[in-house]
């Protein structure tokens, strides 16, 4: 009796602990997955885009990083820097950092590296390109006192100071080789990351093998990666359906997730999240009748937000109805408060009346034909751009669309000779400070394509810069978003995007956040058989 | 004698027939089938693109959010698409494009070719040479190259899309037409007006062209098919004709091909169209050419 | 006949000079350059003006336009490309895999069309005007009416749903991998090769028909022998040659031509590279691309010429 009693314990023991073996970390196997675009260069202080942070991330490490399992995208968590501290005043950060950390050529990763890196990335020595300076203006200086300790000082306290850090660019490269060549970097890769550089060949893929020396011991779980350069997205989607890929990074289409999801059930898990990019609509105040607040008023009154957001979500890479910032995150309006902000009323007949009045009583006629200025890429783009146009023809606008292809769209809207056009804005991280310096004033922000000057609006901004208090800061984030959208319409915000993965359920240790540039080292990923 | 005054009555009426014209299209569709159906299908997308308006059920760019992706039912022949547009709709007015660009283009391609061809053979000597060597110059430029070129400076929109397809039509025709045009050169007529102190344009215009018609009309039909396809393609590219504008290869773009799976009938049937008109145009030219170069014909 | 060889050589160099102009011309028409594609593309608000000054200095853009020229011109000289403006990395390197693909994807296309073409050309001849005459000019005008890119997305979704099989995501040299390589390629090849064979079997028709109508044909017909005399006398050696032309001709448009095909079959060659070089202004590497494409086309209609002189000595120099 005992000893069947002794079995059974055994039986349930060892059951109970299966789960907990499901989520071990095992080692092996090579992560595959298409990456929609090549990298011009390999440096990230120099680069924007996701098809440099995709293949070319694992490579190395930041100072600090978004801690990969927290799904808002937003938590710091070290990663070279072990601690820090922040001095009283707040102009002070001190950074300590881990020990034994070693580049790929062998050679140790000590302060010295780290300062050479923010000092590019800060104070870039002339003829070479950093585009997040602007990001770092408040910092005075970066200091290594000690191999180990990294300071910055700030000119004046800064609430989103450690966020900024969290840059997915910011890589840290090697002193020795920046005093040597500040350009070495930009067509060669030696970091400190979990993975070492194989080969790029240009225009197939980049390979990248597991770092047995990696710093953060018992990590990379995989022995290795491969980035495909697939530019075809209706490709991307065969390779993961064909098991040849196992997740794209970016995000895929709400078709291809159900296409996924129908042909391989539950060998494909999907993973959704609010996305920290959003295409808003600027009206250049230069251009009459734009330069009538009634007008914009009228344009975004016109857009049933709700109705779109259930369609396009269908269609789209787009879902939620968002002011600005992406909806759920600490300073967001609720849903409830938003609907008092125009254009966001749940009753779109009274909303559209609205606007045929304003229109009219701005001495707009009914038929009034205007060209909107859109972006030549397909998705989003095109299927808001269809979206609005169908809305704006509901209040008596006769639109034409005007495709730009997308080299020569941003200088187009810095001539400055649209009348309404698509902008669009994209974070690694969601801040207010971030997410709405692009609303400044003309004088103060070069990318204001609505080319106008708002000195409340400006005043808004840096008061919830300077707030301490978050409730305070709420209050200002919100005031400033009535004023931007509502009152004087500067801006319009169409729909929030969405973004989708579906990953192979073999995949495992990744969490989605609302960034695709956020989560891409590759750490803390494995595979199961 | 009255007997053979009614034979001579019937013989006669037989041997003219009341319509001339119409026993001239019969005898064509008799003797070239292909070219009849080629020639239907060309009328058919013609009547189309003129009638859109009076056949076309819906408004083809009226979003209707209730009838996404809908299947082809009683209600939307062919289906809806992710707007809810009316797929049907779309094509008869999609036609419409496809024509005005095809048709624009191969004008202008097949206009401006000939007269450059014409004229480089007319005046022979260093003029021919020099015009044959730009031509050489275009011809060895990539065809898409040139017309995302065109595209990249002028911007995209129907009228940019016209003279980003004419443009690498332009160097073809002027080779095959001036291939003809040296031989009606030699002709004696050309000679005598030439001696007759005619002015160079009026011989190029009144005499030289209208001999070497038959070649730039074969061209010209052969351009219409190409420059459909060329503008499917620009479209499909997303270089050509924007949203929400109905055109054939913007149908194929975008969401048609995500859900090629769970709603074909947005893939097929404006492919299907495509092919079908530039087929007729291909079938009709083919025939064209058949008619009019006498060294196919069977008799 | 060397005379006449050096001649056609010679008529190769101002063609070529030529579309030199013309591509570093039309290139500097278009708005925006690169500096303007790599760093505005994200909007970004903390751009400044003396970076893109800087860089525009680092890729010589400020410098006067005949001075570009010379500049590239002199480098061409040496057969040194250059850097791609873009990736700041030499263009051979660039252009090496995407060449191979397209090179391989041309041939393998052409072998097609004209496998197709040759039989079905002569099966057409011989049948004119029967229902088999209709149904092969049927197909291949159906070839030729096709959208490929409609016809690609419908193949991959057809192996797809049918057997749940996808091509290889990455290009692997024939060498390398064979089984790989064809995998990829087959398909637009197919897709390609269905489409040209159309022009050629309307050349191998109407050769054959002339053919057809020589005298000794004729008779040779009327007493039945006629197949064996096609065969064995030159008669389908000259009329299989204005077919190879054609399709050598298309051969060369097939180089740099198949944007759509290569965007729908998922494959990196030179096509997309144009659409990428040309979206990103990237000058020295569109340049380059438009010489090698064009030199390429020279070359092949130079080959063809001189092959024609040589087989057909009527036409020996013009």
């Amino acid at each position: 009796m005992k000893s069947i009693a002794r079995v059974f314990a055994l039986a349930i023991a060892s059951l109970l602990a299966w789960p907990l073996q499901a989520q071990t970390p095992r080692y092996g196997g090579e992560l595959v997955f298409p990456v929609p675009s090549e990298p011009p260069s390999y440096d990230g202080h120099r680069e924007e885009t996701f098809g440099l942070i995709h293949p070319i991330a694992p490579f190395y490490n930041t100072l600090l990083r978004v801690d990969p399992f927290d799904k808002g995208g937003t938590k710091p968590a070290p990663s070279l820097a072990e601690s820090w501290t922040e001095s009283k005043d707040g102009k002070t950060y001190t950074f300590k950092l881990h020990r034994g950390v070693k580049f790929h050529d062998g050679s140790e990763m000590t302060s010295k590296d780290v300062k050479a890196s923010y000092d590019k990335i800060i104070f870039p020595p002339p003829g070479v390109g950093s585009t997040r300076k602007g990001q770092y203006v408040d910092v005075a200086a970066v200091e290594a006192p000690d191999p180990y300790t990294v300071v910055f000082r700030l000119k004046h306290p800064s609430g989103s100071f450690i966020a900024s850090l969290l840059s997915p660019y910011n890589f840290i490269y090697k002193a020795e080789i920046l005093a040597k060549d500040p350009h070495w970097y930009e067509t060669h890769i030696m970091g400190t990351g979990p993975f070492i550089f194989v080969e790029h060949v240009k225009g197939s893929h980049v390979v990248g093998k597991k770092n047995p020396n990696y710093w953060d011991k018992g990590k990379p779980y995989l022995d290795g990666f491969r980035a495909v350069f697939m530019r075809d997205s209706a490709a991307q989607v065969a390779a993961v359906r064909g098991e040849r890929a196992q997740i794209q990074f970016r995000g895929f289409t709400p078709a291809a997730r159900d296409d996924l999801v129908k042909a391989l059930g539950n060998k494909i898990t999907v993973q959704e999240s609010p996305w920290d990019c959003i295409l808003l609509v600027a009206i250049n105040h230069k251009k009459k009748p734009f330069d009538d607040p009634r007008v914009r008023r009228a344009l975004t009154l016109a857009l049933d937000r709700y109705e779109g957001s259930k369609a396009l979500s269908r269609i789209a890479i787009v879902k939620e109805v968002a002011g600005v910032q992406v909806p759920g995150t600490p300073f967001a309006t609720p849903p409830d408060e938003l609907a008092k902000v125009a254009g966001y009323w749940h009753d779109a007949e009274k909303s559209r009346a609205e606007a045929r009045r304003l229109l009219k009583e701005a001495g707009v006629p009914d038929g009034f034909s205007f060209t909107f200025m859109n972006r030549g890429i397909p998705m989003p783009y095109e299927p808001l751009g269809v979206w609005m146009i169908d809305q704006w023809r509901k209040v008596g606008l006769n639109v034409t669309q005007r495709v730009i292809e997308p080299a020569a769209y941003f200088g187009s809207l810095r001539k400055g000779e649209h009348e309404v056009a698509m902008d669009f804005q994209c974070g690694y991280i969601v801040e207010p400070d971030l997410d709405t310096y692009k609303f400044l004033s003309s004088s103060r922000n070069p990318a204001n394509y609505g080319y106008y000057e708002d000195p409340v609006l400006d005043q808004l901004y840096d008061k919830q810069s300077q707030a301490t208090n978050v409730e305070e800061r709420k209050k200002l984030v919100r005031e400033f978003e009535k004023r931007v959208l509502d009152e004087q319409a500067h801006y319009l915000m169409t729909l929030q995007w969405h973004r989708i993965i579906p990953h192979s359920s073999r995949m495992h240790g990744w969490t989605i956040t609302p960034s695709h540039y956020l989560n891409n080292t590759l750490d803390t990923v494995w595979l199961s058989p | 004698m009255a007997a053979s005054a009614q034979t001579l009555e019937e013989l006669a009426r037989h041997a003219e027939p009341r319509w001339p014209w119409l026993a001239a299209v019969a005898n064509f569709a008799r003797r070239r089938p292909l070219g009849a159906v080629g020639a239907g299908l060309v009328l058919l997308t013609a009547a189309l693109a003129a009638t859109a308006h009076l056949v076309a059920p819906y408004d083809p760019l009226a979003n209707d959010y209730g009838a996404m992706l809908a299947a082809p039912s009683a209600a939307h022949w062919l289906g809806t698409d992710a707007f809810g547009r009316d797929v049907l709709s779309r094509i008869i007015y999609g036609s419409r494009t496809a024509l005005t660009v095809g048709l624009g283009a191969s004008f202008l391609g097949a206009s401006l070719g000939s007269l450059i061809g014409v004229t480089s053979a007319y005046f022979r000597g260093r003029v021919d040479l020099l015009v044959q060597r730009v031509m050489d110059v275009f011809f060895a430029f990539p065809v898409i190259v040139l017309a995302l070129a065109v595209v990249a400076i002028l911007g995209t929109g129907a009228g940019n899309v016209i003279l980003a397809i004419a443009t690498p039509m332009v160097p073809r025709c002027a080779r095959v037409v001036r291939a003809s045009a040296l031989a009606v050169r030699e002709m004696p007529y050309v000679d005598a007006a030439r001696a007759s102190g005619f002015r160079h344009q009026r011989i190029i215009l009144r005499h030289m062209l209208p001999n070497v018609m038959a070649p730039i009309l074969i061209m010209a039909t052969a351009f219409l098919g190409e420059a459909i396809l060329l503008e499917a393609s620009l479209s499909f590219l997303g270089l050509g004709v924007q949203e929400p504008t109905a055109a054939w290869g913007l149908m194929l773009r975008g969401a048609a091909v995500e859900f090629a799976e769970s709603a074909p009938w947005m893939a097929i049937f404006p492919g299907l169209a495509i092919s079908l008109a530039v087929f007729g145009f291909n079938l009709f030219g083919d025939s064209l050419r058949d008619a009019l170069d006498p060294r196919l014909r069977t008799q | 006949m060397g005379y006449y060889i050096l001649k056609r050589l010679l008529a190769m160099i101002p063609t070529l000079l030529g579309v030199a102009v013309l591509i570093f011309l039309l290139l500097r028409v278009i708005p925006g350059d690169v500096v303007e594609a790599r760093y505005l593309t994200q909007g970004s608000q903390f751009q400044s003006q003396d970076l893109m000054d800087q860089e525009r200095q680092k890729l010589g853009l400020d410098k006067p336009l005949w001075k570009q020229f010379t500049a590239w011109m002199g480098g061409l000289a040496h057969l040194d490309f250059g850097l791609s403006m873009w990736t700041s990395a030499p263009i051979t390197e660039e252009i090496k895999l995407r060449f191979a693909l397209s090179l391989q994807l041309a041939l393998m296309a052409s072998t097609i069309a004209t496998c197709l073409a040759i039989p079905l050309g002569i099966l057409a001849a011989i049948k004119q005007d029967t229902w088999i005459d209709y149904a092969v000019r049927v197909f291949t005008i159906a070839g030729l009416a096709t959208p490929s890119f409609w016809l690609g997305t419908l193949m991959i979704l057809g192996m797809l749903i049918i057997f749940k099989w996808v091509p290889p995501m990455m290009f692997t040299p024939l060498w390398v991998n064979p089984w790989d390589n064809l995998a990829l390629l087959i398909w637009p090849a197919l897709a390609v090769g269905y489409r040209y064979c159309a022009v050629g079997t309307r050349m191998m028709r109407s050769t054959m028909l002339e053919v057809l109508r020589e005298d000794y044909i004729r008779t040779a017909r009327a007493k039945g022998l006629w197949l064996k005399l096609i065969l064995t006398r030159h008669a389908l050696k000259n009329a299989i040659l204005p077919v190879l032309t054609v399709i050598s001709m298309e051969f060369a448009f097939l180089l740099g031509g198949l944007v759509v095909t290569e965007q729908v079959f998922n494959l990196n060659g030179l096509g997309m590279l144009f659409v990428e070089a040309i979206s990103h202004r990237d000058y020295t590497l569109t340049q380059a691309l438009v010489m090698l494409v064009a030199t390429f086309f020279l070359v092949i209609n130079f080959a063809v010429d001189i092959a024609y002189a040589w087989l057909d000595p009527r036409i020996h120099y013009r």
